[in-house]
């Protein structure tokens, strides 16, 4: 059985890095995809249990899933965020308009994989950076006024730790 | 057609560039200069690299098609790393003992 799984990961690893490696070189002669092929199989004979650490394909493709009607939706809250910003930035009066501050949130999510998801797209929406994430879901965030704050950990919050619920 | 759409987009996404500038410069303190630099590399980045990916896929052959492949993952890998830099950036802030500008009350 750990053969077998080991054997999975190390297909799909190969796999992954060989198609990273055609769509970079282009080339498609054999001497090309000969040196691919040596490289590839370096590479994840190396490094197969880093890059896919669960075993779990249920679990595995639910998360694929989910990232995929995740980024659509991070893309449309980076806009409203972005519109936002707006206002504030050409506000004649910017230093009335904005009240930046330092919360501590708490987050019900606990996978190592999730805390990161839920604090880069905290940091890459316009309004909201992270300042500390630690693996307990503690978090201190850094918000340009009081409705950015009052936004969190509020929906985006929800939607990750339902995507890395176990 | 295709290369209105994608001059409409790098268009935008230049403007983005532009309101983000605008923001750094006028913002009071560094910590929320970041929130305006986190335009520029989303929206701005976002906008015109998508319009330069349908730029090139306006002559459809196999090597444009790779290149389009790229330009969208040059999207993916900042996505990834600009908050890791962005965070790196208000750690040290925050431990050098900068402190944030707060509202006069």
């Amino acid at each position: 059985m750990k053969t077998r799984q080991r054997m999975i990961t190390f297909c799909f690893t190969f796999s992954f890095l060989f198609l990273f490696w055609v769509v970079f070189s282009g080339k498609f002669d054999l001497f090309h995809i000969s040196l691919g092929v040596i490289s590839c199989l370096l590479v994840s004979w190396i490094t197969s249990d880093l890059l896919i650490v669960t075993h779990d394909v249920a679990k595995f493709s639910r998360l694929f899933i989910g990232f995929t009607l995740y980024i659509p939706w991070l893309l449309w809250q980076i806009v409203l965020s972005t519109i936002h910003m707006f206002p504030i930035i050409f506000s004649p009066d910017i230093h009335n308009k904005i009240n930046p501050k330092i919360i501590k949130i708490k987050s019900r999510i606990r996978d190592h994989v999730g805390i990161v998801t839920f604090a880069n797209s905290i940091t890459l929406t316009p309004g909201t950076i992270t300042v500390v994430a630690n693996m307990y879901g503690d978090m201190v965030v850094h918000a340009i006024d009081d409705e950015c704050a009052e936004a969190l950990p509020g929906d985006m919050g929800e939607k990750v730790a339902k995507l890395f619920a176990e | 057609m295709i290369i209105y759409i994608a001059g409409v987009l790098i268009i935008a996404g230049l403007f983005f560039f532009l309101v983000g500038s605008i923001g750094m410069i006028r913002l009071p303190d560094f910590y929320s200069r970041l929130h305006s630099a986190g335009i520029i590399d989303t929206m701005g980045l976002l906008l015109s690299m998508s319009g330069l990916a349908l730029l090139i896929l306006n002559e459809f052959n196999l090597g444009n098609f790779l290149s389009a492949i790229k330009i969208i993952l040059i999207i993916v890998f900042i996505f990834l790393t600009s908050p890791t830099a962005t965070h790196a950036i208000v750690d040290a802030g925050i431990r050098a003992g900068l402190k944030p500008w707060e509202k006069k009350q």
